[in-house]
C-alpha cells in the first residue's frame, strides 16, 4: 500500500500497532467462534467498524479526550473562573496559580495568593506567588452572572473562589497584558478553534463529494476540468494565498462575517483531498456488479448515486474528514497568530497566542504560551482517532 | 521523457497565467487605486502633488483605463522586470525581493535537504525494526511533529535559547554581518544562523516523510524477492538498502510536489517569529499596511516557487522511474 500523498498524517498500514489478542482472548474467540460468525455475518457496517476501533486503544483515549474538549466549547462559560473579556490594567502578567487539591492531606483544594509591587526600574507589576496566603476554591462555585447555552441564567461554575464575596481571584493560566484571564479566555477560544476547524470540514466535504462525484461519476470533459483545478489548487502554497484573502476582508466585518469568511477561505483549498479521494471511489465503483445492476433494474442516477454509492465509502469519508479538521485548526491557528485570521475581541487560540508572538512578551509571561498545549493535545487527539477510524474504516480488510 | 517533460513545460503559461491573474486581483482587492493610496502616503508626511503630476502618475499605470488593460499593463511591466514601486518602503519591489529571494530559497533548500536526510533513515530504522523501541519512538515523534504549529515550536526553543543560554537565536546573520557584502565570512555566519529555523521547519516534514517511507518500506519487505535475496545469502543490510529502499524511494520523490509548496508556505510563520530577513515577513508587513502591490508581487513570487518546485519533482519522477518514463512516451 502506498499512502496517499495528500492526506494530512500518514496512516500507518491497516495491520499496525493493533495489539495481537493473548492466548486467553483466541480461546474465548474460539469457544464463541460459531455465534461470533453468526453475529459478524449479521453486524451491520458501523458495528463492524465499532468493534474494529475499538481494538485500537490510543485512538479509544483520543475519543474521550475530543468528548471532553468537546463539551469544554459547548459550555465556556461554565468553566470559566472570570468573564474573558474583562481587563484590569493593575492585574496584567499575573503568573500562574496552580489548583493544589490536598490541605493536610484532606481534600479541600486552594490556590496560593499572589502579592504585586511595582519595579521602580521598569515600572512594571511584579508578581511573587505568596505561600502564606491560601485561596480556598471550590466545584461548582457561584461566579459571575452568564447565560448557559445562550438562554438558561445561572452563575455556577465548574470552578472558582469558594467565597466569592471576597476581592480574591483565581487565575489558573495567569493573566495577559491587559489582566485578562487567560484560563477563561482559554476556554472560551476552544469554542471557536474546534467550530471552525468542523464548519470548514464540512464545507470541504460539501465541496469534496460534489466536485469529485461530478468528476469520478460522469468522467470527459468535467472530470478533466476538475482534476486540472485540483492540481493547480494544490501546487499553490496555502499560506501566503490564505493571508492575502483574509487581508483582503473589510474591516469593518463582524465578528461573525470574519469568522464564516475564515471558514469559506480555509476550504477553499481544503476541498481538494478530499475531492481525489470520492473520486478514486467513484472510477472504482463505477465498474462494480452491484452498481451496474442498480442501473439495469431502472434506478434513477441520483438513487444510484446515493443509495447505492455513497454508503460504501461513507466510513471513508468520516475518516478523511476527521484527519482534515486538526489541518484546519492548526491553519486558523496560523491566521489569528499573524493578526490576519480572527480579530480581538473574539477569542480563539490563534487569538490567545498572539498575544505570545514575540520572545520579550515570553520572557516576562512564558505562561502566555500554554494555550499551543490546548492546540497541541487537540491537534493530537484528532489525528490518532481520524488514524484509528481509517484503519477501522474498512472493516471487510 | 523529453516528450513528458514538454507535456508539463507546456502547462506553466496557464498555471502562470492563472495565478498572475491571482496576484493582480489581490491587489485591486482593496478599495482606492495605487495612485490615491500614493497620495495619502504622501499627505502623511507632510508633500502633495499637482493634479498634472497625479494624472502622468495615472497614466503611467494606465489606472484610467478598463481593469483588463491594466492587468496587460502590469504583467508587460513585470515581463520586463518591473513590478512597481512599494509605497511602504519607497523603493523600488524588484530590489526589495530580490535582496530577499535569496534567503527565502536558501531556506527552503535547506530545510528540504534536512528533511530528506533525517526522515529516510528514520523510515528505514522504523520499518526494519517494526514494533521495536525505536519504531514506537519515532511514531510518537512523529505525532508530536504533526500536531505542533511551527510558531510554537520556535517560539519554545528561542525562549529556551534565551533563558538558559542568554543568546537571541533570530535573525539569520550576526549583527556585524547584517548589511555586510557576501564574503565568505558572511556564508559562514549564515550557515550558523539558518540551521536552527530549518530544523524547526522541517519537523513537521519530517514527521510526514518518514511516516511515508515507513509505510512504502513495509509493504516492500513482505515481498517474495526479499525471501529469494536471502536465500542466496545476501547480507541483511545491502539487501534492504539495494532493492526495497530503493523501490520505496519512489513515492517519497513524489511527494516533492506537494512538499515544496507546502515548505515555502510554512516558512512564512517561522520567518516572521524568528524575523528571518526573508519575503514572508514583507508579506505580512505589506498586507497589513495594505501595501498592495508588493503583497502582489511576493505572492506572484510564492507561486512561481512553487510551480518550480512541482516542476523539479515530475522531472525527478521522471528520471527514477522507468514505468513513468514508458508510459509517457
Amino acid at each position: 500500500m502506498t499512502v496517499s500523498p495528500d492526506s494530512p498524517v500518514m496512516a500507518p498500514t491497516p495491520d499496525d500497532k493493533r495489539p495481537l489478542p493473548t492466548n486467553g482472548e483466541v480461546a474465548v474467540s474460539l469457544a464463541g467462534l460459531v455465534e461470533d460468525a453468526e453475529a459478524i455475518y449479521v453486524a451491520p457496517n458501523w458495528k463492524l467498524v465499532w468493534w474494529r476501533f475499538k481494538r485500537h486503544r490510543l485512538a479509544l483515549i483520543s475519543g474521550v479526550v475530543l468528548i471532553a474538549v468537546t463539551i469544554v466549547a459547548l459550555f465556556p462559560e461554565f468553566f470559566s473562573t472570570q468573564d474573558p473579556n474583562q481587563t484590569s490594567a493593575t492585574k496584567s502578567f499575573i503568573p500562574v496559580q496552580a489548583v493544589h487539591f490536598f490541605d493536610e492531606g484532606r481534600l479541600r483544594p486552594y490556590v496560593y495568593g499572589v502579592q504585586g509591587q511595582r519595579n521602580p526600574a521598569s515600572l512594571r507589576m511584579e508578581w511573587q506567588i505568596d505561600e502564606a496566603t491560601r485561596i480556598p476554591v471550590r466545584f461548582f462555585a457561584k461566579g459571575y452572572e452568564y447565560e448557559l447555552l445562550g438562554f438558561i441564567p445561572t452563575n455556577i461554575h465548574f470552578l472558582g473562589v469558594a467565597s466569592p464575596e471576597a476581592e480574591e481571584a483565581i487565575h489558573l493560566l495567569g493573566t495577559d497584558r491587559l489582566g485578562r484571564d487567560q484560563w477563561s479566555r482559554l476556554m472560551h477560544g476552544s469554542q471557536v478553534s474546534l467550530s471552525i476547524g468542523l464548519v470548514a470540514v464540512f464545507m470541504s466535504i460539501f465541496f469534496g463529494i460534489l466536485l469529485g462525484g461530478i468528476s469520478g461519476y460522469f468522467g470527459g470533459l468535467a472530470d478533466l476540468v476538475i482534476q486540472r483545478l485540483i492540481e493547480i489548487l494544490q501546487s499553490l502554497p496555502p499560506i501566503p494565498i490564505w493571508m492575502a484573502l483574509t487581508a483582503a476582508m473589510p474591516r469593518d466585518w463582524s465578528v461573525q462575517q470574519v469568522y464564516f469568511a475564515i471558514t469559506v477561505i480555509l476550504s477553499l483549498i481544503g476541498w481538494t483531498t478530499l475531492g481525489r479521494e470520492v473520486r478514486g471511489r467513484f472510477l472504482a465503483l463505477r465498474e462494480e456488479d452491484f452498481v451496474v445492476a442498480a442501473q439495469l433494474a431502472g434506478c434513477s442516477q441520483m438513487r444510484v448515486i446515493f443509495r447505492h454509492m455513497v454508503p460504501t465509502f461513507t466510513s471513508h469519508i468520516i475518516a478523511t474528514s476527521t484527519l482534515a479538521i486538526p489541518v484546519m485548526i492548526i491553519n486558523e491557528t496560523f491566521l489569528s497568530f499573524l493578526g490576519l485570521g480572527l480579530r480581538p475581541p473574539a477569542i480563539s487560540w490563534g487569538v490567545l497566542l498572539q498575544e505570545a508572538q514575540n520572545l520579550q512578551s515570553i520572557v516576562l509571561a512564558p505562561w502566555l504560551l500554554l494555550p499551543g498545549l490546548a492546540v497541541i493535545i487537540t491537534v493530537l487527539a484528532l489525528n490518532i482517532l481520524g488514524d484509528g477510524l481509517r484503519d477501522a474504516a474498512d472493516p471487510y480488510a | 521523457m523529453l516528450q513528458y517533460i514538454i507535456k508539463r513545460l507546456l502547462l506553466l503559461p496557464l498555471l502562470l497565467f492563472i495565478f498572475s491573474v491571482f496576484s493582480f486581483v489581490i491587489i485591486q482587492a482593496p478599495p482606492g487605486d495605487f495612485v490615491t493610496a500614493y497620495i495619502a502616503e504622501l499627505a502623511t508626511s507632510g508633500s502633495s502633488m499637482d493634479q498634472a503630476q497625479i494624472d502622468a502618475l495615472r497614466q503611467l499605470y494606465g489606472l484610467d483605463q478598463p481593469m483588463h488593460i491594466q492587468y496587460l499593463k502590469w504583467i508587460g511591466r513585470i515581463l520586463r522586470g518591473d513590478m512597481g514601486v512599494s509605497l511602504d518602503w519607497q523603493r523600488p519591489i524588484t530590489q526589495l525581493i530580490g535582496e530577499r529571494l535569496l534567503l527565502t530559497v536558501a531556506l527552503g533548500a535547506f530545510t528540504f535537504g534536512f528533511t530528506w536526510v533525517v526522515a529516510i533513515p528514520i523510515g528505514i530504522l522504523s520499518a526494519t525494526r517494526q514494533y521495536s523501541f525505536l519504531d514506537y519512538f519515532f511514531t510518537v515523534f512523529n505525532y508530536f511533529g504533526v500536531a505542533t504549529p511551527t510558531f510554537m515550536t520556535a517560539l519554545v526553543l528561542m525562549w529556551l535559547a534565551f533563558s538558559y543560554f542568554g543568546i537571541s537565536v533570530t535573525g539569520l546573520f550576526s549583527p556585524e554581518y547584517v548589511d555586510a557584502p557576501w564574503t565568505w565570512g558572511r556564508v559562514l555566519d549564515l550557515l550558523k544562523h539558518l540551521w536552527l529555523p530549518a530544523v524547526i521547519l522541517g519537523l513537521d516534514g519530517t514527521a510526514r516523510l518518514a511516516r511515508v517511507m515507513r509505510a512504502n518500506l513495509l509493504d516492500e519487505l513482505k515481498k517474495p524477492y526479499m525471501e529469494m535475496a536471502r536465500a542466496k545469502g545476501l547480507s541483511e543490510f545491502r539487501l534492504v538498502l539495494k532493492y526495497p529502499v530503493r523501490l520505496a524511494l519512489n513515492p517519497l520523490v513524489s511527494t516533492i510536489g506537494w512538499y515544496l509548496p507546502l515548505l515555502f508556505s510554512g516558512s512564512v510563520i517561522v520567518a516572521t517569529v524568528m524575523n528571518l530577513p526573508t519575503i514572508g515577513p514583507m508579506l505580512l508587513r505589506a498586507l497589513t499596511s495594505q501595501d498592495m502591490f508588493l503583497a502582489g508581487s511576493i505572492i506572484l513570487v510564492y507561486c512561481c516557487l512553487a510551480i518550480i518546485g512541482t516542476l523539479l519533482s515530475d522531472i525527478l519522477l521522471v528520471w527514477l522511474d522507468p514505468r513513468i518514463r514508458m508510459e509517457a512516451s
